[in-house]
């Protein structure tokens, strides 16, 4: 299986994430589907939910 | 040469024949394009020729014509790697990936047929040879293109396992069919999207050979791109959300496929799984060992 790997984060809240990969805010939940959706578009990656109000996008 | 003349002509013939009967068979598992139907026909035409010199040969006391055989052996096994190579190719280009024990199973089968020929041949002309009755020769000759028929059809995902439609939902972001997770999709559209177009199927291992035949991967695989093959897939490069995927129940075997087809049809992905072949690389037999069996119960 090849590796997967994580590309960007899409958060409203700022207090669960730190850390050396990109990470991008928004205020509503809207605005945070629609960024994580453009990117994984860019990317050609997709979108999970971390289940606490964070996306992450990752390329499999 | 004139009085092997019809005995090598008759088996050159059926076993020619025999080739292009199997290709006929073969649309699923290769699109049927021209060329390589050539090369198969006319490799299938030297197997058939190999096969229906070799008594005339050993008669003639030729027994070097008889190691050629040998070399034969070794030619087929060449289409094998030439067949794996050209799939492992074309490979790069497919959505919804073949898998490797998929590609070495097609291979497989494809090396086979030349052995099959080659009987054929071989039988027709040693009923051609010993018996010198034309007709019966070529009754031998069909019965043996029908028998190779028989032979090259493997066994089928029906055979070891019922497959039943199984219902998708969602826990939080987690996709599942029916109680085994498939995959966590973040974007609300997204979940919105599969419930509507996509589809699950659970496999039921009939026993436990089948169960350690579909925990293979390169089988999943297979049961994953038949499905997409026939009834077609909405991924894209940019929609991994929609691949096909196979999982596993961890608890008791069985498998959930999902799916979104380009065509939404419980009743044909259910035909289409129960025909997915069992693959000669995946099939386990657990219970024909006596470890196996004290497990089994």
């Amino acid at each position: 299986m090849r590796g997967e790997e994580l590309i960007a984060v899409v958060t409203i809240d700022d207090t669960y994430i730190k850390g050396d990969i990109p990470i991008f805010f928004a205020k509503t939940e809207e605005e945070q589907a629609r960024v994580a959706q453009t990117l994984a578009k860019i990317m050609q990656a997709m979108v999970h939910d971390l289940g606490n109000g964070v996306y992450v996008i990752v390329k499999h | 040469m004139e009085k092997y003349g019809l005995t090598i002509s008759l088996g050159i013939l059926l076993g020619t024949l025999d080739r292009l009967y199997m290709l006929r068979s073969d649309y699923r598992q290769y699109p049927g394009y021209p060329h390589g139907f050539v090369t198969h026909v006319s490799l299938g035409f030297i197997a058939s020729a190999l096969g229906a010199v070799a008594i005339p040969a050993i008669v003639e006391k030729q027994f070097a014509a008889v190691t050629f055989l040998a070399l034969a052996a070794q030619q087929f096994r060449d289409i094998r790697e030439m067949e794996r190579k050209s799939l492992a190719a074309l490979e790069e280009a497919e959505l919804i990936k073949r898998g490797h024990d998929y590609i070495e199973g097609i291979a497989r089968v494809f090396e086979a047929r030349n052995f099959l020929v080659m009987l054929t041949s071989l039988a027709t002309s040693a009923t051609m040879f010993f018996f010198g009755m034309p007709l019966l020769s070529l009754i031998v000759g069909i019965f043996f293109i029908l028998l190779s028929e028989r032979l090259m059809r493997g066994r089928v995902i029906g055979h070891i396992c019922d497959v039943d439609a199984g219902r998708l939902h969602f826990k939080g972001p987690l996709l599942m069919v029916e109680q085994i997770d498939i995959m966590n999709v973040g974007l609300p559209v997204m979940r919105e999207k599969i419930l509507q177009d996509g589809l699950g199927i659970i496999v039921k291992p009939k026993n436990d050979n089948a169960r350690a035949t579909i925990h293979n991967m390169g089988q999943r695989q297979a049961i994953a791109h038949v499905a997409a093959t026939i009834l077609g897939s909405k991924k894209d490069v940019d929609t991994p959300e929609f691949t096909p995927l196979v999982r596993k129940d961890v608890d008791n075997g069985q498998i959930a496929l999902f799916i979104v087809p380009a065509e939404k049809d419980i009743e044909s992905l259910i035909a289409a799984v129960e025909r997915v072949p069992v693959l000669e690389s995946a099939g386990r037999a657990p219970l024909k060992s006596k470890a196996g069996r004290i497990a089994s119960d």
